[in-house]
């Protein structure tokens, strides 16, 4: 199965790398990208960057945002161009199929993110007067290959069971742009409504604690979302949808 | 007689109020080069997808190179290859990108997917544009890349879904050679289906004809064409006495005789010997000058089962 699965993580990269057209035309889609996240917000904050809660939040957001914009078309696209059932009928597992394409896309958001922060590691060190070189400390490195892998493995859940129920990409790429927004308003509401003393209470809590607790919460999310997407993702139900 | 490739038994499959596979039983030998024809949506697409062990069925079984096709599904993908109606091709790749896929796919080592991938793209005379994007390639280039996926790992059994849809007369006639090829120096059996039922009969070892999932008929496509159906024969000559016809009409064979200046046109009910019949009228003192045999068609004998049906659906509701 893993030779299967890594046949399938090769093809979904070469997709993903000319999915929006010419080779030329994506690459500098994708340089864009990383230049505007991995440069402007580094600079706008200086030698405080390595600690800034923007990094963690980049850490998060950035896979979710980059698996999201794939994943939609790993799965409802291939059944639109009429792919999958070619595919289908192939000697290999559902398994190797729906995880080789999981892993795709996650290697894509998780790896382009960690070059984005590493990107904003440079450009820190090359603006700031410092003579020592600055790195993120330990536990937000930590947090920062933790929260990305599991952000962008969300995101790849998420959006392998969405693609599974819409009949296009671009219905897809709607509802899964929707529930990122909700995944990214939902705590800002929580913040804003909350009563202050409860809020106080929570900012008395230990931050490598808050952090164990939001790791813990995602990996199991994550668990059951591949579950789902195991469940869902059979040949019989795919060739009725 | 060649061992049995697939073998189906009261193959039935519903959806919701649709029965698209209605008791399909039959059995395709190896190295056969076996037509499922039938109107469009008679169930043939369907009837592939369960073979491939892709849905399951509603009653009954299929046995697919010795696999059952609901349990033992795994064991046939890794032995066949296929081709849909739509190509299955990944067009923002390029044709050389492709066949490397499905290659791997099939775990070919890196030395037999570049042989192999030089073979059939000088066979399919698409070596020169092996490095373009697919989606940049004609209707009929990419048909041609389909199939060379299909044969790109040497499967047992080929499942081919209007095959020659899109492309040229000479490459339709180039893939029929290389099937015929195919189930003789390989021994590879073809399960195709087709609109095209000259192309059928051209091909064809053994043919099947279904419609609304039930089968109406199977067998040698040269029997099927002259099953139940009037043979016609035009004698031109003279002296066509008036006895001739009464002599004529005394075999059984004979369903009508008919005499139109130069021209006896005898109907048989099936395809016999007609010398002795051309014997009795020179005994008789007729000049026979030529004997044309108006062979059947595949074509005549699916539309005529199709008439035949509708003719019984009818009564039916009745």
């Amino acid at each position: 199965m893993t030779i299967d699965t890594w046949t399938i993580i090769r093809k979904e990269w070469k997709e993903f790398i000319v999915q929006r057209g010419s080779l030329r035309g994506n690459t500098l889609s994708l340089i864009i990208i990383i230049g505007i996240l991995g440069i402007l917000p580094p600079l706008k904050a200086g030698s405080g960057w390595i600690v800034s809660p923007g990094v963690l939040i980049l850490a998060v957001w950035g896979p979710f945002l980059l698996v999201s914009s794939v994943v939609p078309d790993s799965f409802a696209g291939e059944r639109e161009r009429h792919t999958l059932e070619t595919l289908l009928a192939t000697r290999l597992s559902d398994r190797a199929i729906l995880f080789g394409k999981i892993f795709a896309a996650i290697g894509y958001g998780w790896g382009l993110t960690l070059i984005i922060l590493l990107i904003g590691l440079v450009t820190v060190n090359l603006s700031s007067d410092s003579n020592s070189l600055l790195l993120y400390p330990v536990t937000i490195s930590i947090a920062i290959l933790m929260l990305s892998l599991l952000g962008a493995w969300l995101a790849a859940g998420v959006g392998v069971l969405i693609s599974l129920r819409v009949p296009t990409v671009r219905h897809a790429h709607q509802v899964l742009t929707a529930v990122g927004m909700l995944l990214l308003l939902i705590p800002i509401i929580i913040a804003l409504t909350l009563p202050k003393d409860l809020l106080g209470q929570f900012a008395k809590f230990n931050a490598n604690k808050m952090a164990i607790i939001v790791i813990a919460v995602l990996i199991g999310l994550n668990i059951v979302l591949s579950i789902a997407a195991t469940i869902r993702f059979k040949r019989p139900q795919l060739m009725l949808d | 007689m060649n061992p049995i490739t697939i073998q189906t038994h009261n193959l039935t499959r519903d959806f919701k109020q649709l029965r698209a596979v209605d008791g399909l039983t039959i059995e395709v030998t190896q190295s056969a080069i076996f037509g499922l024809l039938g109107p469009n949506g008679a169930g043939k697409t369907t009837t592939i997808r369960l073979l491939l062990g892709l849905l399951e069925p509603t009653a009954g079984h299929a046995k697919v190179l010795g696999f059952d096709c609901h349990t033992q599904a795994s064991g046939i993908r890794d032995r066949t290859g296929v081709l849909f109606e739509h190509s299955g091709l990944y067009e923002r790749l390029s044709a050389e990108e492709n066949l490397d896929f499905f290659g791997r796919i099939w775990h070919l080592s890196a030395g037999e997917r570049r042989s192999r991938m030089k073979d059939l793209l000088y066979h399919f005379d698409l070596w020169d544009r092996r490095k373009e994007i697919v989606r940049t390639l004609s209707r009929g280039m990419r048909r041609k890349l389909a199939i060379a996926r299909v044969l790109f790992h040497r499967p047992n059994l080929i499942f081919l879904d209007e095959p020659t849809s899109g492309l040229d007369p000479i490459a339709s006639a180039a893939l029929r050679e290389d099937l015929r090829n195919l189930t003789e120096s390989e021994g590879a059996t073809v399960f195709l289906t087709t609109h095209n039922l000259a192309e059928a009969e051209q091909i064809c070892t053994q043919v099947a004809v279904i419609r609304k999932g039930k089968l109406l008929a199977k067998g040698d496509p040269k029997d099927l064409a002259n099953e139940g159906i009037a043979l016609k024969v035009v004698i031109i000559g003279s002296n066509f006495g008036d006895n001739i016809p009464t002599l004529l009409g005394m075999n059984d064979e004979v369903v009508s005789v008919k005499v139109n200046e130069n021209q006896l046109i005898v109907e048989l009910n099936k395809n016999i010997e007609i010398a002795p019949l051309v014997n009795l009228i020179v005994n008789e003192g007729a000049q026979v000058e030529e004997v044309h045999k108006n062979r059947t068609s595949l074509e005549e004998a699916f539309l005529k089962l199709m008439a035949e049906e509708n003719d019984y659906r009818h009564m039916d509701n009745n």
